[in-house]
């Protein structure tokens, strides 16, 4: 399915994908009573963050990441991706971890988890970072900096 | 044990859809981002598919008295709005606008270009451990 005007997006994969995302966070939440924000369990996987969800199972949430990608990679016969260089991928994860504990959250904590119960402190963070990322790829265009 | 196999299948779940949706396609995720440019609308619809399906579960919250496979919520309950939380946010925005990369599709595209997604990932993990220290050091 095509979107008048946009050639090159995918709102029913987008969609059917979102979806999932939800039903995982469902899942997180209504069995086991908590938050599924990849940032903070990613965090608690290494041994950071005090309280919260088990070491395990914040790194068998972790370890489901990369093993659901792979299913749907191997089902579709592969897609494409393009990634930024070595130099720009660790500049930005430095950003992204640096922001997200700072923040409390990422996309699926606040963007899906927090958006979705009208957190405050979600909405906030989420209008925050969609801004900050608007900007920055305005900000690199118009430079003409050229990133993938 | 039971919660290991809960987690490990919330997080396939999670990274099947952020495939499915595109989101470990920097360029699709930079697309969305480009507003003043070639603007790509999907992720907005990824977006919408995941608050739809979680405002629902939201609602189903209320009438539980415990998580189905645990004892209790641990639920955030904070709705002070901090400089710090602000400021994190947007340098997390701009580290996702200049590589296109959030945690989960970053962790989940180890499978799909394992050597970028691992630089990333490691960098993303370094800087949270940086934080760890210098929030150690100040109390």
């Amino acid at each position: 399915m095509t979107l008048s005007g946009f050639p090159d997006a995918a709102p029913l994969s987008g969609l059917m994908g979102g979806v999932l995302i939800g039903l995982a966070a469902a899942l997180m939440l209504l069995a086991l009573g908590r938050i599924a924000g990849v940032s903070g369990l990613a965090a608690k996987a290494i041994g950071l963050g005090g309280s919260g969800i088990a070491r395990s199972d914040a790194w068998m949430f972790v370890i489901g990441l990369p093993f659901g990608a792979l299913v749907v990679m191997l089902a579709s016969g592969g897609f494409q991706a393009n990634f930024a260089s070595p130099l720009t991928l660790a500049i930005a994860g430095l950003l992204v971890g640096i922001g997200t504990r700072l923040g409390s959250g990422c996309t699926s904590g606040h963007g899906v988890c927090g958006v979705s119960r009208l957190s405050a402190r979600s909405i906030v963070a989420t209008a925050t970072f969609m801004v900050t990322g608007i900007a920055t790829v305005a900000v690199m265009n118009s430079f003409g900096l050229e990133v993938l | 044990m039971r919660t290991g196999i809960v987690s490990l299948a919330s997080g396939t779940l999670f990274g099947a859809g952020l495939a499915l949706g595109g989101m470990t396609d920097p360029a699709r995720v930079r697309g969305f981002l480009d507003i003043f440019g070639d603007w790509d609308p999907t992720l907005a619809f990824v977006m919408g598919g995941a608050v739809i399906v979680m405002a629902a579960a939201w609602r189903v919250v209320p009438r539980m008295a415990v998580p189905l496979a645990a004892e209790q919520f641990h639920l955030p309950s904070r709705s002070d709005l901090t400089p710090q939380l602000i400021g994190g946010a947007a340098l997390f925005g701009i580290g996702w606008g200049i590589a296109g990369l959030c945690p989960g599709p970053g962790i989940a595209a180890l499978v799909i270009e394992p050597g970028a997604a691992a630089i990333f990932v490691l960098a993303m993990l370094a800087g949270m451990t940086g934080v760890r220290f210098v929030e150690g050091a100040k109390s």
